[in-house]
Formats: structure tokens, sequence, C-alpha cells
């Protein structure tokens, strides 16, 4: 019952959340507040885990395709799918879920116990399209994230195979550029414009609506971080199914 | 003018507000006085429409305030000012940028403009070069006053406070007390403040609504505080000796 009265809640807030918009010259500030704190923010970590887990998957992959008759650009082949399929959309925004997740609802919630979220209503001021819209525009940069880590993830994987003598450098770049579908490309950004409405929208609802105080500010970030991520990797299957299987 | 009309509240099984009847004057500063847990902040939240409430009515000049839509509720909220029990200043915001907030949201006005009353104001609470503070870096009775200016700059119809002395020194207590009793005067503002202290009571309590047990005890003036015999009241009010001794040199003098 209460699953069901929160996934009513939860979509009553989205409607809410474009209703009776804030004044745009406050927006704007909010806004671009957001993508400092979300976007910019995030890039440093993002970057870090890219590049160093590239290399893993492109170590892993050349490790267990010690056959000779299995021509040695198929690493970077492997490298480049999983990378742009699941890695990186998919992972990293498990990641930006502890990050990012986490974030929006402890300051949502600790504007909640310290009422500030009630001074923002008693002003007559719709605090969900105040606090949560900012968040949910920014997070559309969401995919320039995830280029990022696309394009490091595949460099860190370079640099592991080259440095670490599993393939030359030129079979790596013949392997990444070999049997290209365009429209992987596509499926991966459709992920990640799907993931970046959940990561802006599941930890604000959260925030928004956690009763006491700062001890339960902790414990909602850690419910927000669980459902975040697992409504993520339900999408993500339901996505992958239309969008690859069909 | 606020009119309550039998206001009741629940939380689950606990019967806070058991039916209170009041009505709260403009140009006049309305105290709610009462024992800490008595349901004085509960009974504010109602008045403002932070808690939905089970029963009884308020009426803000004549409109009930439970049967505006969402988007009129919004725009008489923008006459209200607030000051809570807590403060609630965003802490994101420098002091300045918190007290300039209202202005930026609901007025047209320009950015000096804004800057010369936000001057103003936060000169009338005494804090005339605390504007480029965080809020975490200011004291508690700074944040009040704070939270004060914050509430009176964009000129409400109607202002509530909840203790907004409470943590201040005496001498401070008494210059909040009277700014807000000049600005209701002077905007001709409904003005209803939450208070346990006494001095408040003594000061500026033009309407005086004490609450016991989630029903309204006692309702009268500082006028009428002294002469009054109810016991509930007088067994809060003068717990002090300072303050019997005070009911009595007020007796015999006006006798
Ligand atoms: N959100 C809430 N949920 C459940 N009970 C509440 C809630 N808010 C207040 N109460 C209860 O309502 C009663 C009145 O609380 P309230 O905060 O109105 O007291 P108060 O008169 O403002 O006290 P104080 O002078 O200490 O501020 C208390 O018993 C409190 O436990
Ligand atoms: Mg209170």
């Amino acid at each position: 019952m209460t699953y069901l009265h929160n996934i009513g809640a939860y979509f009553l807030m989205i409607v809410e959340m474009f209703r009776k918009p804030t004044k745009w010259s406050v927006m704007k500030q909010l806004i671009l507040k957001d993508i400092d704190d979300l976007i910019i923010g995030s890039l440093g970590i993002v970057a870090f885990i890219a590049f160093f887990v590239g290399g893993v998957v492109t170590i892993q992959t050349a490790l267990n395709i010690d056959n000779p008759l299995i021509p040695k650009y198929l690493v970077g082949f492997a490298t480049r799918q999983s990378i742009i399929l699941e890695f990186a959309p998919t992972f990293i925004s498990i990641v930006m879920a502890g990050k990012v997740g986490s974030f929006i609802t402890s300051s949502i919630g600790t504007m909640r116990v310290t009422e500030q979220i009630d001074a923002l209503e008693v002003m007559g001021i719709n605090s969900l399209n105040y606090l949560v819209f900012p968040k949910f525009i920014s997070l559309m940069l969401y995919p320039f994230v995830i280029s990022i880590a696309m394009f490091l993830g595949i460099l860190g994987g370079m640099a592991a195979c080259v440095y670490g003598g599993f393939s030359s450098l030129d079979d790596y770049i013949v392997g990444i550029q070999m049997d290209f579908i365009p429209f992987h490309i596509t499926y991966a950004f459709i992920k990640t414009f799907a993931f970046a409405f959940i990561l802006a929208t599941i930890p604000s609802f959260h925030g928004y609506y956690m009763k006491g105080g700062a001890l339960e500010v902790g414990k909602a970030s850690t419910t927000a971080f669980v459902w975040t991520s697992v409504v993520i990797i339900l999408l993500n299957y339901l996505l992958t199914q239309m969008l690859l299987s069909a | 003018m606020i009119e309550v009309k039998d206001l009741q509240k629940s939380f689950g099984e606990a019967h806070i507000l058991k039916g209170i009847t009041t009505t709260f004057e403009k140009g006049k500063t309305n105290l709610i006085i009462g024992q800490s847990g008595s349901g004085k902040t509960v009974f504010l939240k109602c008045l403002l429409g932070l808690f939905d409430y089970e029963e009884g009515s308020i009426a803000y000049d004549g409109h009930i305030f439970s049967k505006l839509t969402e988007d009129e509720k919004r725009n008489m909220r923008a006459k209200i000012g607030m000051v809570f029990q807590g403060s609630a200043l965003f802490d994101s915001m420098t002091i300045a940028e918190n007290v300039m907030f209202p202005l930026q949201m609901f007025t047209k006005q320009s950015k000096s403009e804004m800057q010369d009353r936000v001057d103003f104001v936060l000169k009338r609470v005494n804090l005339p070069d605390a504007h480029n503070k965080m809020p975490s870096e200011a004291s508690g009775g700074m944040q009040k006053r704070v939270a004060i200016a914050r509430a009176i700059v964009n000129k409400p119809r109607y202002l509530f406070c909840d203790e907004p002395n409470s943590g201040l020194d005496p001498k401070t207590a008494i210059v909040i007390d009277n700014l807000i009793k000049e600005i209701t005067e002077e905007y001709q503002i409904t003005t209803v403040i939450n208070s346990h202290d006494m001095n408040s009571v003594m000061e500026i309590g033009e309407k005086i609504v004490f609450l016991k047990d989630g029903l309204k005890a006692w309702e009268g003036s500082k006028e009428t505080i002294f002469r009054t015999d109810n016991e509930v009241v007088t067994d809060f009010v003068y717990s002090s000796n300072l303050f019997k001794k005070v009911r009595k040199m007020y007796l015999e003098e006006n006798s």
C-alpha cells in the first residue's frame, strides 16, 4: 500500500514541479548553480573512474582471449562495445546516484527539517518548482558527462592495451572502428536521458517528503540511493529489451 | 483581520487543537501565549495553511483560506511575512540575499531600489553591517533578526512570528518587540505573535490569547491580564516572584 502511495505521490510531484514557474531571473541563477554542483562538480570523479575502468575492461578482455586464432583488434572492438553500451551510461549512472543523488537528497532534506521549504511555501513560492526543476534542467546536460566518460573509457583502454603490451596501437584503433552501428549511440543516449530524469527526481522526492531531523536526512539519502539504483537498473533492462532486441 | 472558528487539529491519535475560536484585528499586535507544547506553533502553522486541519475555518479579511484555489492561496501568501521559531534562513544565501529574496520574487524593483530597502530593514533590526555573512556565521539572535527583516521587507499585510525574541538579550528583545508593534501600526498589518516571554506580553500585548491543553483558556489584553483572577492564567503568567510583585504594584497603583 505505501509503495503504491509513494509511486502516486512521486508522479504528482513531477506534475507539480512544472506548475507555477519561478521568475526566470531567479530560476536562471538556480540552474547555473545546479549545473555547477551537479555537472561540473562530477566531471573529476567520472573522468577518473571512466579512464581506469576502461583500462581494466581492456585488460580483462585481452587476458580472456589468448587464443592465437582470434585477431588482436577484437580487444578494441570489445572494449568499445562494453563502454558505449553499458559501462558509460549505466555504471556511471550508478556512481552518480551515489554522488549527485545523495547530494540532492541531503540538501533538500536539510531544507525540509530546518523549515526552509515551509518558508518558501509561506511566501507563496512553488517550492517543488523552485527546488527540483533547476536540478532537472541541469541534468539535461548529463549526456555531456556520459560522452566524456565514453571517450575517456576508450582512451583508458587504449593506454592499458598499448602499455600493457596486449595489442598494438594500430590494432586497437582498427578495433574501435570496426562494425560501428550508429544506433548504439542513439540507444546509449536515450538511456542517458532517462537516467538523468531519474537522477534528478527520485533523490528530490526522498528529500522533499522526508520527515524528522538530521538523522532522518542521512537515512533518506541511503534510501534514495537504493531506489535510484534499482530504478536505473530496471529501466536499463526494459529499454535494452525494447530498443536493441526488436 | 483574521477570524478563526472552531479550529481542530490532530496528529494521529494526539488531539492537539480542540476547537479554538478567536479573531485577530488589523493594526494590532495579537499574542498567543501558553506553555511549551501547548500547541502555539501548530496553531500558527494551521493559520498559514502549512498544516491541514480536520475541523473549523480560517478567514483572511473575509476570504476563507481553505476555499481558495492553489493559485489564490499562493497569491494570498505573497502578502504574508513569517518568522519561524528556528529562523529558517536559506543557508545557501548571504544575509543580504536572504532579506532581498522576497523582493526579487515578488516585485519588479531595480537592483539598487532593492538594495536600499534591504539596507533600511537591516538597519531597523539593528544589523547595519552583516550583509555579507552567511547565516551559519551569524549568532542565533542575529539569525532571528535577519528572519524578521526578511519577513517585513516586502511590507506584508499579515505578519506571523513564532517566538521572535527567544534567544535574544533583553534589550534587543524589547527593540524587536517595539519594532514589530511600530510596523504593525504603521502599515496596518494583522500581526500574530507566539510568545512565552512575559516582557513582551506586558509591552505589546494588545490582544492576548492564552492556550492550554488545546483550548483557548483565556483571552484579554495587557491591561486586563493584571486584573484577571482566572487561576490558570495567573498561575502561568505570574509564576515568577518578580511578576507577582509587578502585578501587586500595578493593582495598588491603579486601584
Ligand atoms: N509534526 C508533528 N507531528 C506530530 N506531533 C506534533 C507535530 N508538531 C507538533 N506536534 C505536537 O503538538 C504539540 C504542540 O506542539 P507545538 O510545537 O505547537 O508547541 P508550542 O506551543 O509551539 O511549544 P514551544 O513553546 O516549545 O514552541 C506537541 O505535543 C508536539 O509533540
Ligand atoms: Mg513553538
